[in-house]
């Protein structure tokens, strides 16, 4: 499915935490960001990318606009999505992550701002957030033709004339016809990613030292 | 659901990418092309006919095994947004790590070639060239001058590199708190527990049998080892790669393992292999290479002094010189976490089109190399045939104990699964062993690097490998490092030194190595 960019704007994190920041001494486990859509109308969110970086679950709400006349309300379309299998370990810590649309607890359509809510509850990681964050939304379908009478409102069919008995059925040719021209496309679609195997340039393996970049 | 549907279409394209290349693609075009004077072939039904024809004879078969043998070793494709760096290895300061480390490498090697003033690669005169061919069947009787040159690096200076490898995402506090590990890796990989290992490695469990165990003088055969041996026959007969791969997990009769070891790495000897063992013979001929001299002096020191494996030092450099012109390896570069160092040609410095790897296969060979291939020497006595199984084995697995990844299989996770195991299952032992100084994955290390080769009896060693080819997995490297602790225990809890410590694990010659594996994960009280 075609898949659009959509520009948004990702506001800082903001850590979420009881008490001072720079006093206390644990550090916040659970982290939130808005993205902002400033130039876009409301639109249907397919699909969110990102790249994450030591979150173990991810929770997402939506401010989503219902109908013309209510104001827009926040719903959770994705709660405590878990990232890392065990948030001690290294395990999915910087895996680049796709979320869709059908993943979603709620329908997606009308979405006007976002905010992802990251946890990580083991203390073992200095930080956390999710990287490279991008926003699609359904891309444009194939734009609709207007094909001519005779195409979308074919004659019916007339009773086809008896042939003479021996020839073949027409519809059995034309099946047979169309696989044997697949197989052609096929064959010159096709080409092969062989090595060719040599190391030498034009028969030179003359070096000089080894190259550190 | 969708994702899955497309992730199984994307998996299926780059097999079929892969495998339009290969050898069995061409076999079967013209199987095709020969099967159309056969009268069952109509026109009509072109493509059911030749399937059908396929699966009779055959080579619907070998087709299975192929695309088994591309899953086993190609990891599954990822994120479309991944770069083909993240499938190297998807960590960042682990690829850093290897890289600094690749560095350090390539430093060595370039100081030795202007010290010796050696270049890194020549074409060798006409004269030389006769001269190779000639005595290419006993290299071993030649005895270069190799007291100037050493080995680029040994197993212990890649794990001085493991033990500094830090995360800097994680609280590495200097102060010893329940965030330190005690043992020498620092870096919070998952690795399994003995619980998650005993559902792994199920078939190693003490109601099943296994070659190793029940195949010893004192068990009658008929109990389990005759039978055995007939399964072994069947799978042979049946051709199929998935089948020995379960098979092989209870063990290899002798008389079948190297069969069984081709088909699961799905090698076969068609004449086209033959002929490329022979091209890169001719490769080696041609041009000589200074890693060459290292492979000669890996030889010498290590193969050569091994009561084993010295009768094989001829087949090793015919296996190792060729290795090192193999350009085929650079394809596994793309799932391993090292990449192929490079030069340019002489005079052509900065110039793309004048960009070669050097080695022509990507791999510097380090001290202890050639012990990957000597085992390899009493399964194969055909020298095309070794190599290919020795190139697949390094390619599916040996690649990994000597590059710094968080792969499962990877050496980095191994020492830590070996640390785990020992520090939760002989507390003990463990705390002792520190306290002494003599960390225990300092005497565990060089076993692992070089998967047990030249530490076991030969028959011990084979059995251990027939399980990693089973698992596909070299967890078990670990496991066993941690059972061969267990097992002299008694004797490393007196120790008072590190020196001490050695002394007791110098010696693994008389172990066995599946009833130490099967008491530790299945009979060890916790």
């Amino acid at each position: 499915m075609s898949r659009v960019l959509v520009p948004c704007h990702v506001k800082g994190t903001v850590a979420l935490q009881v008490g001072d920041v720079r006093t206390s001494q644990g550090r916040p486990g659970v982290l939130v960001i808005d993205v902002t859509f400033p130039s876009v109308a409301p639109f249907e969110l397919q699909e969110i990318t990102f790249k994450n970086y030591y979150t173990a679950f991810l929770s997402i709400r939506v401010r989503q606009h219902t109908s013309a006349h209510t104001p827009a309300k926040w719903v959770t379309c994705l709660r405590d999505y878990c990232l890392m299998p065990d948030p001690h370990s290294e395990e999915g810590a910087q895996e680049y992550v796709s979320l869709f649309k059908h993943q979603m607890l709620c329908d997606m359509a009308r979405v006007s701002e976002l905010r992802l809510i990251l946890r990580q509850p083991s203390p073992l990681w200095l930080s956390f957030t999710v990287e490279e964050l991008q926003i699609y939304q359904q891309g444009p379908k194939s734009p609709s033709m207007t094909f001519p009478k005779w195409l979308s409102h074919p004659v019916p069919c007339e009773q086809p004339a008896l042939l003479c008995e021996g020839l073949p059925d027409p519809s059995r040719v034309s099946s047979e016809v169309q696989q044997m021209w697949a197989l052609t496309e096929m064959i010159r679609a096709s080409h092969t990613s062989a090595r060719i195997g040599r190391f030498d340039v034009d028969g030179c393996y003359d070096l000089n030292l080894l190259s550190y970049t | 659901m969708l994702q899955e549907e497309s992730d199984l279409s994307l998996i299926i394209a780059q097999i079929v990418q892969k495998l339009k290349g290969s050898n069995l693609y061409s076999q079967l075009e013209r199987q095709a092309w020969a099967s159309l004077q056969r009268p069952e072939i109509k026109l009509e039904s072109l493509k059911e006919d030749i399937k059908e024809f396929f699966k009779i004879s055959g080579w619907e078969k070998k087709l299975q095994n192929a695309v088994y043998s591309e899953l086993s070793v190609f990891p599954l494709p990822s994120h479309p947004a991944a770069p083909p760096e993240h499938l190297k290895e998807p960590l960042v300061y682990m690829r850093k790590a290897q890289g600094n480390w690749e560095k350090r490498i390539l430093k060595s090697l370039n100081s030795m070639c202007t010290e010796l003033s050696i270049p890194l690669a020549r074409k060798r005169p006409v004269g030389e060239q006769k001269e190779l061919l000639n005595k290419w069947n006993e290299m071993g009787t030649d005895e270069p001058d190799l007291s100037l040159f050493r080995p680029v690096y040994a197993p212990k200076d890649f794990l001085e590199v493991l033990i500094n490898l830090r995360n800097p995402n994680y609280e590495n506090g200097d102060s010893l708190s329940f965030r330190t590990h005690l043992g020498l890796i620092q870096v919070p990989l998952k690795v399994k527990d003995i619980p998650e290992l005993k559902e792994c490695f199920v078939e190693l469990g003490l109601n099943t049998g296994q070659l190793g165990i029940d195949d010893s003088t004192q068990v009658p055969p008929e109990l389990f080892e005759n039978e055995h041996v007939r399964i072994g026959q069947k799978v042979l007969a049946e051709q199929d790669s998935a089948a020995a791969q379960q098979y092989i997990r209870q063990g290899s009769p002798t008389a079948l393992r190297a069969e069984l070891w081709a088909l699961i790495l799905n090698i076969s000897s068609e004449p086209e292999d033959v002929l490329y063992y022979e091209q890169l013979k001719t490769n080696v001929i041609q041009h000589d290479l200074l890693v060459d001299s290292l492979i000669y002096k890996d030889v010498k020191l290590t193969a050569s002094n091994d009561d084993y494996y010295f009768v094989f030092e001829d087949y090793l450099y015919q296996v190792l010189l060729c290795f090192s012109r193999d350009t085929s390896v650079l394809s596994h570069f793309a799932y391993n976490s090292a990449s192929p160092p490079k030069s340019y040609i002489r005079g052509k410095l900065g110039l793309e089109e004048y960009a070669v790897f050097y080695p022509p296969n990507g791999v510097i060979p380090f001290h202890g190399f050639s012990m990957y291939v000597a085992p390899l020497c009493f399964l194969y006595h055909e020298p095309s045939k070794l190599y290919q199984i020795f190139r697949e084995m390094y390619v599916r697995f040996f690649f990994r104990l000597h590059s710094i990844s968080s792969h499962p299989s990877g050496i980095v996770s191994l020492c830590l699964l070996f640390e785990t195991l020992l520090q939760t299952y002989l507390p003990q032992l463990f705390y002792h062993l520190r306290e002494i100084g003599a960390q225990p994955l300092r005497i565990s290390f060089k076993w692992m690097v070089r998967a047990f080769s030249g530490y076991l009896a030969t028959d011990q060693l084979l059995l251990l490998w027939d399980r990693i080819l089973g698992y596909n997995s070299l967890e078990i490297l670990a496991v066993l490092a941690a059972a061969v602790f267990a097992f002299r225990a008694v004797n490393l809890m007196e120790v008072t030194s590190l020196a001490a410590a050695e002394a007791v694990l110098a010696d693994l010659s008389t172990l066995k190595v599946m009833p130490l594996l099967q008491i530790f994960l299945f009979a060890t009280v916790t």
